[in-house]
């Protein structure tokens, strides 16, 4: 632990810290454009230079180790004045076209220039102008603004795994870009953004509409994927602008993956804002009143066995729980929250949750990915096996289909062959295994939507326990979910009870008659042709298919419009809270079921969101630690027996579109159409 | 003057064979093997006996400099010897005679500069241009490969050494010995942060010196005749031979290997046939290379050449490149010229040499006309001293310096060419006219 | 983009006589530092490609050294040495700077636009020559000189540059090195060192 003085304050840093965190810890502030603590130091905009004892030249702080002894000085005329050559310097052929900049308000250049610039410039050559790029339809480039820091090159190579952008040419004509025509192909593309420290990388989608200042920020989280990232939305009256990702390093760090950060536009896109009813076939405006009493006068006489409800991947916990109440109070057993018909076993908590943790993968040092594209599941996932495997020592094997997930693995097989050679020991991986002291496997949706999903499961369970995957403070078996609401909804037992059917059963049950009414709680990922004559109620907030195939529509909340629960892979319960109010005559899912539940003549016992709220920690304790993973123990689940022929695949055919709000957003249609059209085919060896 | 069988470089004009045959006649490859048993340590301080100071331009001591490798080998972490032969320095023609037409010095020497620092390897980074120069050290390499002086057991020292030839492509930057690595990996050749030193961080992450041509070059020599010998000759801290460069506006411009310390007027008019019009003709000499503030003549009435000197009077000796420039010189466009050099040359990763330098050089371009207030000069001279010291690499410096020169030398010339642009002054030769300029 | 507008070119791989060349290159690297070849390779690939460096050369460069393609052109476009668009047979390369400058390469630089009829980074419309300037190429004892392809040519004056064209015009192949005739760096009018030496 080195000791330096400061300012003429001493401070201990911690071994391996450089003089600019040593210049932090001991309060002196230091700008810089370049430095970034997420990625490697490039040491070039010089902006940190401070003066150390007995060195003849200022130090860039960013890059110099912090050694015992050293004397730093941040507050020298000789300080002054690199900051005030530098700054001078990236403005000379800086545009200076602040009033037209999105950045304009929250740019460091901005920023860092009134509070060290000179404040004017003596320069009075013309200034460079660099051309776009067009790298895709998420990062807007203004490359005349580049001040070359790099930090989205060292993003890509580091974090993304994408090597697209790239320095060309040199000295005063040196560019940022691709070089040749090609498109960011990333799911992590929009955090150059954030990193971007002047206005040269900013969002497309949000191009020139709104100042920064002019937003309210809500803290929330977002539900586009399981990951439950951490996110801010900043609105503008009633419209959410822009989504931002928020620190926490146990989940997202301070990244975010292009859905959940760009798909927002879909927010505004066919929303049910109103109840409708369907009458002669087609479905017409209708106020609450008239779509409870069409749902009443449907389900009276009908008996319990004869009504099932699915819970979509949107759906909140509060949500959740209180539908499980109402069918229980209609005499349901059939409802489920795995709308893909995943075989995961409710009753093993550890059998379907992320039980090493996001952050604990940075711990592992062998990783088994089954039946899994992580990539497009969990982007933030990931990248943390990415930022694992770059660390080296972490050898990953994968059985499934062989896709660049950005890292280097062995491809054991494409389906199940090779995870029954791993299970019976005859596999050369499993050796690796073996010798490992933090083994973790992944286990994808696309290994457990099969119908031999349970004996796959089970298989897993099985390479895990005898392999020592779980052992003393360590749990490696892992389930990739793709779902934001599943995790919530297997914790609040959202599955078949006594006798009950789950989603295929309800499914057939429908389509031969047996089942006369289903109760879609945002459900849109069903074949909603095979509900045959039964009555569907719809709850949610896109007009996707499930509203289409409604009888009767009720208009919930997104996520942006709600608080509400949502327990993320880990099993880690997080809330999103309300930016804006929910859109027309939609209400906060939780009361609507409320509201239904009385007009039922079942009222349920909530008549606020903190009863609801006591009631789920009553019903699963692990709701209780708010924004904590509770460990689960592990048992046993899955159903041994013999495992099918056919490959592994991904349950995300499209990471663009997989829910009612991506399916809904402009933004992701003009991603698909540039990153997963092959007739454009853009990646940088072609074009 | 240095007598000739003091002379290092005896094949420094191709005169004679530069092939192992003629190499061995004039001494190489002579008892290298004896050379060898004596130890790493033994020839780490003979060299550090001679005083030898790096021949790139900083001056640093080489025997210091080996001493830094690492003692014991990691057998993950191989020792490399990379030369520096990316010869780019303006004025600075020296290392291509020795590439050419004395190769073996360099091949003998990188076996024993290796050795003494525990590589099995070197490489030698040649800049691209000098595509002739390449073939005819690849051809020496090759001879010495074949009669086992290097390769496995090197000349039967039970030491193998490799040495291999990698050419550059066109950037001067990669002179700077950390952009060389990058370069040598197969990057654009921007220089790296320092710390870590390349001894303990090198090339692919191995420790590795990086060394100079002429320094490798003059090493067999030093062990054979003893460190003494070559630290008696010039100054103390200036010791031995250096070959020096001498272009521009000489009769007879020239390469030569004389002692250190030599005075400048003697080197060119012994060698170089003088001043073209005569010493009283000369106006300004650059005497290291470009990257070293400009003389005036008065100063190089009686300077001697060698480090210290050099530094004494705010200039270096550099590269030992000597820029005449006689009295019919435009001494602002002859700096002009070289700030075009260094925006040119500049890799762009740091902001004040990647914005600092064309700023300087469009500013260059008004002085050389005239097109600037007398103000601008002030300005020009807080510009380059805000690119001085700023920077990851010493470009920055380079780029600095001799504008700083000019200024400091020539600041009477820079104004008076913008008041006769203006019309304030009448135009004298130069457009300098001092007797108006006093009045 | 910023990458040129001249057809690139449809395709590109080495020549089978190259392939051997190309595995030697990567052979002076340890195992795993192949990237290191990436400058020997594109200048492998330029002289397998009339003196330029098209996208796809750079794209079987980055194919052969496993580099992602940025990477490549990161490098190509960094050194002068290559070539981006097609150039002419000769590729004269004047240099501009100041030890050559002092010495008369403006002279040159007026010989050579007269005699070629084209300006600096233009090419002949014979595709015979491409006028360019560069920074010092390390020869300034001899300056004024000109790097023509691989080879230079010093101590030139306009009169003996142009019949240095003229000369690679009518396809001989001139004599490298000083026109004046002299030795290497040796001092015009014989050596002034080196003479006991040369006695003994």
């Amino acid at each position: 632990m080195p000791k330096l003085i400061v300012n003429g304050v001493e401070v201990e840093v911690p071994q391996g810290s450089t003089v600019l965190q040593a210049c932090e810890a001991a309060g002196a502030e230091v700008p810089r454009f370049c430095y970034h603590d997420r990625l490697s130091i490039a040491g070039n905009c010089r902006m940190c230079l401070v003066e150390v004892e007995k060195s003849p030249k200022p130090v860039a702080s960013c890059a110099m180790p912090a050694n015992e002894g050293m004397v730093v000085k941040t507050n020298t005329p000789q300080v002054q004045k690199a900051r005030d050559g530098v700054m001078e310097f990236l403005l000379i052929n800086h545009p200076l076209d602040c009033p037209i900049c999105d950045q304009g308000g929250e740019c460091d250049l901005q920023d860092q220039a009134m509070a060290y610039g000179r404040g004017g410039s003596r320069y009075e050559d013309a200034k460079r102008a660099v051309k776009d790029k067009d790298i895709g339809p998420l990062v807007k480039t203004i490359m005349t603004r580049c001040i070359h820091c790099t930090r989205c090159i060292r993003f890509g190579e580091e974090v993304a795994g994408v090597e697209v952008l790239g320095l060309t040419g040199r000295g005063e004509h040196m560019e940022v870009g691709p070089y040749v025509e090609a498109v960011v192909n990333t799911e992590l593309s929009g955090n150059i953004i954030d990193l971007c420290p002047v206005g040269a990388l900013t969002s497309k989608p949000y191009e020139f509409h709104a100042r920064s200042w002019e937003l309210v920020k809500t803290e929330s989280i977002d539900v586009l994927d399981a990951v439950g990232a951490n996110i801010r939305i900043d609105t503008r009256g009633a419209e959410v602008m822009r989504i931002l990702p928020r620190l926490n390093e146990a989940v997202n760090e301070e990244w975010l993956a292009d859905k959940s950060r760009f798909a927002c536009d879909g927010l505004k896109k066919r929303r049910l804002d109103r109840c409708f009813v369907r009458r002669d076939g087609k479905l017409e405006p209708a106020s609450w009143d008239e779509a409870f009493a069409a749902i009443a006068t449907r389900l009276r006489g009908v008996p319990g066995n004869r009504i099932a409800a699915l819970a979509g991947d949107l759906a909140d916990a509060e949500a959740i729980l209180l539908l499980k109440e109402l069918m229980g109070a209609l005499g349901s057993t059939h409802i489920d929250c795995r709308q893909d018909g995943a075989k995961l076993d409710a009753s093993n908590r550890a059998g379907y949750l992320f039980n090493t943790t996001i952050a604990g993968i940075e711990q592992a040092d062998t990783c088994l990915l089954i039946g899994t594209n992580p990539r497009w599941e969990a982007p933030l996932v990931n990248a943390r096996l990415r930022k694992r495997w770059r660390r080296g020592g972490f050898a990953i094997g994968l059985i499934g289909e062989p896709r660049d997930l950005t890292y280097k693995y062995n491809h054991l097989g494409v389906g199940p062959q090779a995870l029954a050679e791993l299970a019976n020991g005859r596999h050369a991986f499993a050796e690796t295994l073996k010798g490992a002291k933090a083994p973790m496997l992944i286990l994808g949706q696309g290994a457990l939507v099969r119908s031999d999903g349970g004996q796959i499961l089970a298989a897993a369970r099985q390479i895990a326990g005898d392999l020592g995957f779980v052992r003393d403070g360590w749990n490696g078996f892992n389930v990739l979910h793709s779902a934001a609401a599943r995790v919530g909804g297997l914790d609040l037992g959202f599955v078949p009870g006594a006798d009950g059917r789950d989603v295929a059963g309800i499914l057939e049950g429908a389509q031969s008659g047996v089942i006369d009414v289903v109760y879609l709680l945002g459900a849109d990922e069903i074949d909603t042709s095979r509900f045959g004559k039964a009555f569907v109620i719809y709850q949610g907030h896109h007009g996707d298919a499930g509203a289409k195939r409604a009888d009767v529509v009720l208009p919930g909340a997104a996520y942006t419009e709600k608080d509400a629960t949502y327990v993320n892979l880990e099993g880690r319960p997080q809330r999103t809270h309300r930016a804006i109010h929910p859109l027309g005559e939609a209400r906060e899912d939780w009361k609507i079921l409320r509201a239904l539940s009385e007009a039922l003549g079942k009222q349920l016992p909530y008549d606020t969101l903190q009863s609801v709220r006591e009631r789920l920690g009553h019903v699963a304790p692990s709701f209780r630690a708010l924004g904590r993973v509770e460990p689960a123990s592990f048992g046993n689940f899955g159903t041994p027996g013999p495992l099918g022929p056919e490959p592994f695949k991904s349950n995300i055919a499209n990471y663009y579109m997989t829910d009612p709000i991506s399916r809904a957003s402009p933004t992701m249609a003009e991603c698909v159409a540039a990153f997963l059209t092959p007739a454009q085919g853009k990646t940088g060896t072609h074009g | 003057m240095l007598k000739d069988s003091d002379r290092i470089f005896t094949n420094l004009y191709g005169l004679r064979d530069w092939g192992l045959e003629g190499a061995r006649k004039r001494g190489d490859w002579d008892g290298t093997k004896a050379l060898l048993e004596k130890g790493h340590e033994w020839i780490v301080e003979e060299i550090k006996a001679s005083d030898l100071r790096g021949r790139g331009g900083a001056g640093f001591p080489a025997g210091l400099k080996w001493s830094f490798m690492p003692k014991q080998i990691d057998p993950k972490r191989p020792h490399y010897l990379v030369v520096n032969a990316d010869e780019s320095e303006p004025g600075t023609c020296k290392d291509r005679d020795i590439l050419r037409y004395d190769p073996h010095k360099l091949v003998e020497g990188c076996l024993l500069a290796g050795f003494a620092m525990r590589a099995h390897a070197s490489y030698i980074y040649i800049r691209g241009e000098f595509v002739n120069e390449a073939k005819n050290l690849q051809a020496a390499i090759d001879q010495a490969y074949a009669a086992g002086l290097i390769g496995k057991n090197a000349c039967g020292s039970d030491w193998d050494f490799d040495v291999y030839v990698h050419r550059g492509a066109g950037a001067y930057i990669c002179g700077e010995e950390t952009g060389l690595l990058e370069s040598l990996e197969g990057k654009a050749g921007r220089p790296r942060l320092k710390p870590p030193f390349p001894a303990a961080v090198g090339l692919y992450g191995c420790p590795t010196t990086i060394n100079n041509v002429e320094t490798i070059a003059v090493a067999p020599t030093i062990l054979r005749r003893g460190g003494a010998w070559f630290a008696g000759l010039g100054r103390p801290k200036n010791t031995g031979t250096k070959v020096f460069c001498i272009s521009g506006h000489v009769n007879q411009p020239c390469n030569v290997e004389e002692e250190m310390g030599i005075p400048l007027k003697e080197l060119i008019e012994k060698h170089a046939g003088g001043v073209r019009g005569g010493w009283d003709n000369l106006k300004a000499i650059i005497p290291g290379g470009s990257s070293v503030p400009l003389l005036p003549k008065s100063i190089c009435d009686d300077v001697l050449m060698d480090f210290d000197s050099l530094r004494a009077v705010r200039s270096g000796l550099g590269t030992a490149a000597v820029i005449v420039m006689d009295k019919s010189t435009d001494v602002i466009a002859a700096i002009a010229r070289l700030s075009h050099f260094y925006m040119h040359e500049s890799c762009g990763q740091c902001t004040p040499c990647r914005e600092g330098t064309g700023w300087v050089y469009r500013t260059m371009q008004r002085m050389v006309k005239g097109e600037a207030s007398v103000d601008e000069i002030d300005r020009l001279n807080d510009v380059v001293g805000q690119i001085e010291g700023h920077t990851i690499c010493a470009l920055g410096d380079a780029a600095a310096w001799p504008v700083q020169g000019l200024i400091r030398h020539f600041r009477d010339e820079l104004e008076a060419r913008i008041l006769v642009s203006k019309g304030a002054l009448t135009s004298g030769r130069y457009g300098f006219n001092p007797g108006i300029a006093a009045a | 983009m910023s990458g040129n507008g001249a057809d690139q070119g449809a395709s590109f791989a080495f020549a089978p006589e190259a392939i051997a060349k190309v595995k030697a290159i990567i052979a002076k690297y340890p195992t795993g530092r192949q990237a290191s070849a990436v400058l020997p390779l594109l200048d492998l690939a330029q002289r397998e490609n009339d003196g330029w460096l098209s996208r796809a050369a750079m794209d079987h460069v980055a194919q052969i050294l496993d580099m992602a393609p940025i990477k490549v052109y990161e490098v190509a476009t960094f050194y002068t040495m290559f070539n981006l668009k097609p150039v002419g047979r000769h590729l004269v390369q004047l240099c501009r700077t100041t030890p050559c400058w002092l010495r008369g390469s403006e002279e040159l630089r007026y010989a050579a636009q007269q005699e070629l009829g084209i300006g600096l980074k233009e090419t002949t419309g014979d595709g015979a020559f491409t006028l360019v300037e560069v920074e010092c190429l390390g020869a300034c004892v001899n300056a004024p000189m000109v790097q023509i392809n691989d080879d230079f040519y010093e101590d030139l004056t306009g009169e003996s540059f142009r019949e240095l064209l003229r000369a690679l015009r009518r396809g001989e192949k001139p004599a490298i090195g000083s026109r004046t005739g002299r030795q290497g760096s040796c001092p015009a009018s014989g050596p002034t060192t080196l003479t006991e030496i040369e006695r003994r």
